[in-house]
């Protein structure tokens, strides 16, 4: 262990220039520090949970990971590192061939990385963007196929950069050989992807897996793989790692049975469940890109959502980024740090002056949520049964504050008397390109917001806004900069008065569209 | 007697190499993987299947080498 620690420090130093204070280590072992006797999540606390509605040492773990907290995903930025390149199953939505600049689906990277490269590019991250607290091990492959370089990984960035968070995200064939190691590495997080329980649906699914020495197929290569993926996560749950179960949706497929998915993961300690649409455009060459098998609508979606929830917490921040993604969810950063220009960086690792602006996000988000408690006493004694969806241009920060043109995505949030609760996110084109508006894309915007009654933007032109009003979505400039919940309850507020009035009748809306593909840099 | 690996087809996914039981494989310049072809047996006498075949994520990527008679265990 000696030697291995020598070898990390002497790579570590050959990569980057870093002087961590003996005191400062300190302070961060100290912090780190907080109870690891979790795996108790209450069924309640949903994905939205704030710090009262989960136990401390479960909230401590959470707070800060932008995936496991849809609360943290407005302030908190992760990163993957793509140093996993081997993969030992195959499945029908994944094609590891190709990679372009359009191309935007996890699985695929523009280039992989070595454990060393890897940690120097965390730290040059770490120290441009000092929100980023995560550091995942996504792929393009599976990390545990990879261990040797995942935990190398880990291991020199656990060096260099004490503060950040581990994680890594398997399909869980080889899981339960290496969960003892995780639990070495202090890795708190780990995303399993189970889409079965069912091998014979499983078949439909995975065409094969690779596992002791042997390609199996079928109904066996599935029967294998579930089972070893349910072994996987209770021994995760024994240890007191949070999990987080990743599920695609595929219609006609798995989207009923993944109801049975959650029951068996919850009962099994799964901390937070993810189901997310399918991608499958035919031009990235899946399987079921060819066969034409088609993701869900947006309500589908929803849908089976809102239905698993009462078992646990979903996920619906989730952006499906790629295995190389970088910057807050919904963003993508990967561009300014290619290899070559890491290379290039001299970086240092300010510690100091990543806890001072995370503690000016700890004030932000402390007055997200004040404004938002105080908003809703308004809505006290107020009966009802009208729900509606808002879309939310946002940059980040909890606020509203991106210009109807430039947004790349919409939050979406779901109003009742109940209060503002975030249920999902719509990736658009940028509608206004170099400074005027594009036609074709503003249908595709209205497209995937179909399903809203309002836009919520910090600025929108005059023609946008008149088509917006033509389909029946209300475009609101009015909350410009102020917080998404606290705006969308007063609003709500006033929606309801003016349907009490008889000044508006309150109608339904469609279906909308999901854009296919994760989001890249533009 | 060897399996190669097609250009074309290989992704560098690197899932062969630590299969290979003769450490047949090794990566190039370009971040492609190749067979050793003296070093190939096929996996006959280590595995039931030939390794790099059965982890490849492609089809028609690790196969046969026609140019070498097939290997004979000894």
């Amino acid at each position: 262990m000696q030697t291995a620690q020598n070898e990390a420090e002497a790579v570590a130093a050959g990569v980057a220039t870093v002087a961590i204070p003996d005191e400062i280590m300190q302070q961060v072992a100290e912090h780190k520090g907080c109870g690891t006797s979790g795996g108790s999540g209450k069924a309640s606390c949903g994905s939205g949970a704030g710090e009262n509605d989960l136990p401390p040492e479960i909230w401590e773990k959470v707070k800060n990971h932008p995936c496991y907290s849809e609360e943290a995903h407005h302030h908190f930025a992760r990163m993957h590192v793509a140093v996993a390149p081997a993969c030992n199953i195959q499945c029908n939505y994944c094609n590891r061939k190709y990679d372009c600049a359009n191309e935007s689906r996890p699985g695929v990277v523009s280039e992989k990385l070595t454990p060393e490269q890897a940690a120097k590019k965390v730290l040059a991250v770490a120290s441009t963007i000092p929100q980023m607290t995560v550091l995942g091990i996504a792929g393009p492959g599976d990390p545990l196929a990879n261990p040797e370089k995942t935990f190398k990984t880990f291991e020199l960035i656990a060096k260099t950069a004490p503060d950040i968070k581990l994680c890594v995200s398997t399909n869980g064939l080889t899981l339960p050989d290496h969960v003892e190691r995780l639990s070495q590495y202090n890795i708190d997080h780990v995303t399993i992807t189970i889409n079965m329980i069912d091998p014979e649906i499983g078949a439909k699914i995975y065409p094969w897996i690779y596992y002791n020495k042997k390609r199996y197929t079928g109904v066996e290569a599935a029967k294998i793989l579930t089972d070893r993926q349910l072994q996987g996560l209770e021994m995760l749950t024994e240890r007191g790692i949070l999990s987080k179960i990743n599920s695609v949706m595929i219609p006609g497929i798995n989207d009923q049975h993944l109801v049975e998915v959650n029951k068996a993961v919850k009962s099994r300690g799964a901390f937070l469940h993810n189901i997310m649409p399918l991608i499958s455009a035919p031009e990235h060459g899946t399987v079921f890109g060819l066969t034409g098998q088609r993701g869900p609508t947006a309500q589908e979606l929803k849908a089976l959502q809102d239905s698993c929830e009462g078992e646990m917490n979903m996920m619906r921040h989730c952006r499906q980024c790629r295995a190389d993604a970088v910057g807050l969810l919904g963003e993508d950063r990967s561009a300014e740090f290619t290899t070559d220009k890491i290379m290039e960086m001299e970086v240092t690792y300010d510690l100091e002056s990543r806890k001072a602006y995370q503690a000016a996000v700890e004030k932000e988000r402390d007055a997200v949520v004040a404004a938002k408690q105080e908003e809703l006493q308004t809505l006290a004694g107020e009966h009802s049964d009208i729900k509606m969806l808002i879309a939310v241009a946002t940059k980040g920060g909890g606020k509203v504050n991106e210009h109807f043109g430039h947004a790349t995505e919409f939050q979406i949030y779901e109003l009742s008397t109940g209060g503002a609760k975030f249920v999902g996110h719509r990736r658009v084109d940028m509608y206004c390109q170099g400074g005027y508006g594009e036609e074709d894309s503003l249908v595709t915007v209205i497209r995937a917001i179909n399903d809203c009654h309002a836009v919520f933007v910090a600025k929108i032109g005059g023609c946008p806004k008149s088509d917006l009003k033509a389909a029946g979505i209300d475009p609101v400039d009015q909350y410009a900069n102020q917080f998404i919940e606290q705006s969308a309850i007063a609003y709500f507020k006033e929606y309801l008065d003016k349907v009490a009035s008889g000044e508006i009748q309150h109608v339904e809306r469609g279906d909308a569209q999901i854009r296919q593909g994760a989001l890249i840099a533009a | 007697m060897a399996f190669k690996i097609v250009e074309e087809n290989c992704t560098g996914c690197c899932a062969c190499e630590p299969e290979c039981p003769n450490q047949a494989i090794s990566e190039t310049a370009n971040g492609l993987f190749i067979i050793e072809p003296a070093k190939c047996t096929e996996c006959i006498g280590h595995h039931d299947e030939p390794q790099c075949l059965a982890v490849c994520p492609i089809d028609l990527t690790c196969i046969i080498d026609d140019d070498y008679p097939r290997y004979q265990a000894a």
